[in-house]
């Protein structure tokens, strides 16, 4: 197990190469000139040179990807057109937001997904079970942004139950400083207060977002659950006087949990890139809305540094997943 | 899957046996499905409207009139108006004529890309195989949407850069398919014989591969092509896709968004039409691939 866990951490640097090699030719793909961009409007071309020069944009595009490199390796990535800070330490303050929002995102899935799968496997052919099929063909095809939409015109315009954007009522103090998760540190910190806003804010955001993976999850959890029940020791489980909860989460769930893992771990991906969409309807400072805002101001290394970031973080939620499923299922051995 | 029990009764066994070609056993299998119908009729109206074009819209989709911003659905205009006094609902069906394009273009460009790379890498094998592999490792290794939102991004806001961005984010996906489907066709007797006969290359690429790869490619598409719809309407929302006045769905609802407290209609229909786009092809994609081949029916 340890082998293999190093000997899949030691696949993620070249991986990374190629990633930040992909990154490097996309901003020198740029039809814009970077240096005139930073030179400024009225900058005249010897400005304009010296500006390139100084960022080192005359030099040979290897010896430039070398030095892109290089300061990769050291976390430099670059400084922030719009921010005026390193990109780094931006994304240092954003990324804890959107982690508490996929975090919350992939919670939902999970504990509305896969029981509602179990249920419509149980009770193939129910009512449920063709509601929970409708909903997760629908769920699938909805824009998620839409979705963030009517939301907000359901719970917030029309019944007033949650707070229309951000991550905390503009009056509250953030909580002390320690995850940077304010409901983690809310709860921490035993500050109550922060902790019934900050969870306030999170519902609709963490609902939206985990509408992608919602579907998916459902389906699959019902599928291998039906198959699971259909195999001979779940009629032995029978046989032998089993209540119908541990024939169903014992015998059953844990033969289909594996499957659900890994679309669980494929579906990170859509959380990751809803995080830009989501974020950006709920106001919700993350990555994604720090991303977005980049965009509209061309501000490359923003947008380059978040890519890079959830492309770490997706590498690494899939590693995770590998692992898990010699947990869960003893008879994988790496 | 609304129709996976209806088609598991026919076993593969079944489907393979004598008479009947394999392309009218599989739409005979097609036609029972019930969501292949509601799936079907949805894409029609859309092909529908699609190509009837500015004859199917009541108003001029960019007629601007102040006395008319952002009416209530009425008989007059039955999703309302905008917030130039615009007509929504001959922008909603203007924007289905440029919904239906970007999906067919996407589909179309990472198909030929991945398609052609998928042979190639299959075929060749060697170190072109594991170039190639290794290539899609690195696009894949990013979310989906995050990879199309940087090339988006560094291309430049528009709807054929969007196009582009998200092309390119999804050839790796048909090259691995196409790959993995010639890796056991290549040892295959078909093409040993072809091999002996002295057929070159790509006369064995071309004319005893390709047909046998292409249902699996064509079955991926059609169930990836609501998914590249909703991808470029995403783009748009983010505004790296289509740009005002363009009537792109994605950009209505960016546009309607700072309206949506007082007219709930604006940023509704758009969506709507998002949705029966996608949800459409969805269920007829599901369809096909259940009764195309019933081993694809995969985990997504």
């Amino acid at each position: 197990m340890a082998a293999y866990a190093l000997r899949r951490l030691a696949l993620i640097p070249p991986l990374l190469i190629g990633v930040s090699l992909l990154l490097f030719v996309l901003t020198h793909l740029v039809p814009a000139d970077p240096a005139k961009l930073i030179a400024g409007e009225h900058a005249g071309p010897a400005e304009v040179a010296a500006v390139r020069h100084a960022f080192g944009l005359d030099l040979p595009l290897p010896r430039q990807y070398l030095i892109y490199i290089e300061k990769l390796a050291r976390g430099n990535l670059g400084v922030s057109m719009l921010t005026n800070t390193p990109v780094l330490s931006d994304l240092l303050q954003y990324f804890p937001a959107t982690i508490e929002l996929a975090a919350a995102a992939m919670f939902l899935t999970v504990v509305l997904g896969v029981p509602l799968g179990i249920i419509s496997a149980v009770r193939a052919g129910s009512p449920i079970d063709l509601a929970a099929q409708v909903l997760s063909v629908s769920g699938l095809s909805f824009p998620i942004f839409f979705f963030g939409i009517l939301v907000q015109l359901v719970f917030v315009r029309g019944l007033g139950w949650f707070p229309l954007s951000g991550r905390l009522d503009i009056v509250a103090i953030p909580p002390h400083h320690i995850t940077g998760l304010y409901v983690v540190d809310s709860l921490l910190t035993g500050n109550f207060e922060d902790l019934w806003s900050a969870a306030s804010h999170l519902v609709l955001p963490s609902f939206t977002l985990a509408l992608t993976s919602l579907a998916p999850t459902v389906r699959i959890t019902r599928s291998t659950m039906m198959e699971a029940l259909s195999q001979d020791y779940i009629r032995t489980a029978w046989a032998k006087g089993l209540v119908s909860t541990r024939v169903f989460v014992h015998h059953g769930l844990r033969n289909a949990l594996i499957p659900v893992v890994t679309v669980l771990g494929l579906y990170t991906s859509g959380l990751l890139g809803g995080v830009f969409l989501v974020e950006l309807i709920f106001n919700w400072p993350g990555v994604g809305l720090y991303s977005v805002n980049a965009i509209t101001a061309f501000d490359y290394s923003a947008v380059m540094g978040t890519s890079l970031l959830l492309t770490v973080t997706f590498v690494l939620v899939n590693l995770g997943v590998d692992l898990l499923y010699a947990v869960i299922d003893p008879r994988i051995r790496y | 899957m609304l129709s996976s029990t209806r088609v598991s009764a026919t076993s593969p066994a079944a489907r393979r046996g004598t008479g009947t070609s394999y392309l009218r056993r599989s739409f005979r299998l097609l036609v029972c499905i019930p969501s292949a119908w509601i799936g079907t009729a949805i894409v029609a109206v859309l092909v529908g409207v699609a190509l009837a074009g500015p004859a199917a819209s009541p108003y001029d989709p960019f007629h601007i009139s102040a006395a008319d911003k952002l009416q209530p659905p009425s008989p007059v205009h039955l999703f309302g108006t905008d917030d130039l006094g615009r007509d929504l609902l001959s922008r909603v069906l203007t924007g289905a004529r440029i919904s239906l394009m970007v999906g067919v273009v996407v589909l179309i460009l990472a198909m030929v890309v991945g398609v052609g790379l998928g042979l190639i890498a299959g075929y060749w094998g060697g170190w072109m195989d594991e170039a190639l592999m290794r290539t899609t490792d690195v696009f894949l290794a990013f979310p989906r949407l995050v990879l199309a939102i940087a090339i988006a991004a560094t291309l430049g806001p528009g709807l054929s850069n969007s196009v582009i961005a998200i092309a390119l984010s999804w050839w790796p996906w048909y090259t691995r398919l196409v790959r993995g489907q010639l890796l056991s066709m290549r040892e295959q007797e078909y093409v040993l014989a072809a091999v002996s006969l002295g057929a070159g290359r790509p006369r064995i690429l071309l004319q005893h591969l390709l047909p046998n790869v292409g249902t699996t490619v064509v079955i991926q598409a059609s169930i990836d092509i609501g998914f590249a719809i909703l991808a470029t309407a995403s783009l748009s929302f983010i505004g790296l896709g289509a740009q005002p006045p363009t009537p792109e769905w994605g950009a209505l609802i960016a546009q309607a968004r700072s309206y949506m407290v007082d007219a709930w209609w604006y940023p509704t229909f758009p969506g709507l039409a998002i949705f029966l786009a996608v949800l459409g092809f969805n269920l007829l994609g599901n369809a096909v691939r259940d009764a195309f081949d019933p081993r694809l029916r995969s985990v997504t």
